[in-house]
């Protein structure tokens, strides 16, 4: 493998991972605390890019006012779901959030359709974002460091969030003991309502770069990304926020490989073969790569 | 603090006043009409077997479990089926069965959730003092996971997670379940300090001969129902507590 490949290759990995880093932490920050395998969580990434889509397309805004109102979608509709569509659930079984989650995805996606179009529509967005630069004689869009930057800051504020403030270390008791975090007077409503907002937040971000890529939103523009978030965090750790991370980037790593290695007649099969990876992680290693400190809360 | 320890000459209103509650899981009943009073300086004990119902009164006090009838009062104020975290703040504080401290945290911040429904920046760095005064250990493990301590090392950072908050009523479940003796030692040396400086504990212990020797009163619980109230050696003598640990399942009677 020549240096060139070998830098293209690093490139492309890091910032398709950063990509599905925060998918992955997305994901993981909700899960971590209710328990809950957020499956409206595609939603978020869909609102904003569809927030995206008619900022850019309606109004004459300037780009980062675009970008800041369509992360601020992401926030707006993970807040929406938890107070609306969770919060009166959230007493009852698992399965009722379960299916709670399902329906709101069901029912966003059939507004989209219904409302907006069943067809893709461009998604407008600065040229800058795709010009090509050059990095160690590799050219690559811009959205490509940029990602990468992104996520270096955002995992930065994250940890500060987490280890350094109280609020961040409320959330991190309560995903590991509920009940008991309950006890020291943390209060459930406030420490998911935050979960949900930071999944939020994440998908906006993510949002703005997915769009970059493929230029357009349609209806099921969330199912990508969600299931990007499933495969991560299997390989990842479902019950750590920095296993989610890594998870993240070692999916990227592996999809990259196998588009790397894999002969052209066998590369409709690299999906194919991603998911035989991912189903073998569940057998030999269901925890994912790190474990994380996740007990079951028992009953009674 | 002079604190009147029979329940009979006591002249001013309990600090916990628990009437006639019924909790149950699901369909199975697992507290049956169960009062008891807590005065404030007190060290009551509740004792019985396990499945008694022990920890499940402690639970439905904090709120953790709702009562399906019958009133919980806290100084003055009904807490009947408020959560607990409102009954945190109000100034309930339980150390959980099985200790249950925060594994991945350190110690330093599984003593900041401790305080966080009664968090006051002011006093919290003395009332660290304080804890580090009663348990020097864990100014030693400050920066380290609470996961890593010993097992009579967690249940002191368990009680220690629950003092930071100043409580107005401290429970404790089964604080020396699976401890080693010397350990169990200390931590009933520990309850009666805390006791002596006038805090107001209940105690749900299995070890019903020491929980009875340092308690000013107690309650024997069998199968849900409260079966004895009184003075701790009226306990004694009233009742064979070797038939009801051994369990005839009848409580003695």
């Amino acid at each position: 493998m020549n240096l060139q490949i070998l830098t293209e290759f690093t490139i492309n990995t890091i910032s398709m991972g950063s990509l599905y880093a925060l998918i992955a932490l997305g994901l993981v920050f909700v899960f971590g605390i209710c328990q809950l395998v957020n499956f409206a969580y595609g939603e978020f990434f869909a609102v904003s890019a569809y927030t995206l889509y008619f900022l850019g397309t309606f109004t004459s805004l300037p780009w980062f006012m675009v970008f800041l109102l369509g992360i601020f979608a992401g926030v707006a509709i993970a807040f929406l779901c938890e107070v609306v569509a969770f919060r009166p659930f959230r007493d009852r079984s698992m399965d009722a959030l379960l299916v709670t989650s399902f329906a709101v995805s069901v029912i966003a996606q059939r507004v989209y359709q219904l409302s907006i179009s069943p067809r893709p529509k461009a998604v407008p967005i600065p040229d800058f974002m795709n010009r090509t630069v050059t990095i160690f004689g590799i050219g690559t869009p811009l959205r490509n460091p940029l990602i990468i930057a992104t996520t270096a800051v955002l995992l930065i504020a994250l940890t500060l969030l987490m280890k350094k403030t109280t609020l961040g270390i409320a959330m991190r008791g309560a995903s590991e003991n509920f009940t008991t975090a309950r006890l020291m007077g943390v209060p459930a409503n406030l420490v998911i309502l935050a979960a949900f907002i930071i999944s939020g937040l994440l998908a906006g971000v993510v949002a703005i770069f997915l769009s970059a890529r493929t230029g357009s939103v349609e209806p099921m523009a969330g199912a990508g990304p969600l299931l990007i978030g499933f495969i991560a965090v299997v390989i990842g750790g479902m019950h750590s926020l920095p296993g989610s991370v890594v998870g993240g980037f070692v999916y990227a790593g592996i999809s990259n490989v196998l588009s790397l290695t894999l002969p052209t007649t066998m590369l409709s099969f690299r999906d194919a073969i991603m998911f035989a990876i991912v189903i073998a992680f569940l057998v030999i290693k269901p925890e994912g790569m790190i474990r994380g400190n996740y007990h079951e809360e028992r009953v009674g | 603090m002079v604190v009147n320890t029979t329940h009979d000459t006591i002249k001013t209103d309990p600090i916990l006043n628990v009437q006639s509650i019924d909790v149950a899981y699901g369909s199975v009943r697992v507290l049956h009409e169960v009062s008891l009073q807590v005065f404030a300086g007190e060290l009551v004990s509740i004792c019985g077997i396990n499945g008694a119902g022990k920890s499940t009164t402690l639970k439905t006090i904090a709120g953790v479990l709702k009562p399906q009838s019958g009133q919980i009062v806290f100084r003055g104020q009904d807490i009947t089926g408020k959560n607990a975290e409102k009954t945190h703040r109000l100034g309930i504080a339980l150390v959980p069965e099985g200790r249950e401290i925060f594994p991945s945290l350190t110690v330093a911040e599984n003593l900041r959730i401790g305080a966080f429904g009664r968090y006051d920046a002011k006093r919290y760095a003395q009332d660290l003092e304080d804890i580090f005064e009663l348990f020097p250990i864990l100014k030693e493990r400050y920066n380290q996971a609470g996961g890593l301590l010993s097992g009579g090392e967690q249940q002191m950072l368990a009680i220690a997670r629950a003092l930071v908050s100043r409580p107005d009523l401290l429970m404790m479940d089964e604080p020396s379940l699976g401890l080693a003796p010397a350990m169990v030692d200390l931590i009933f040396e520990l309850i009666e300090t805390l006791k002596n400086r006038g805090i107001t504990i209940l105690l749900v212990e299995q070890n019903a001969e020491r929980a009875l020797k340092i308690a000013d009163r107690a309650y024997l619980l069998s199968t849900g129902y409260i079966k004895f109230a009184g003075r701790p050696e009226d306990m004694s003598e009233t009742i064979d507590i070797t038939s009801v640990y051994l369990g005839d399942g009848e409580g003695g009677f």
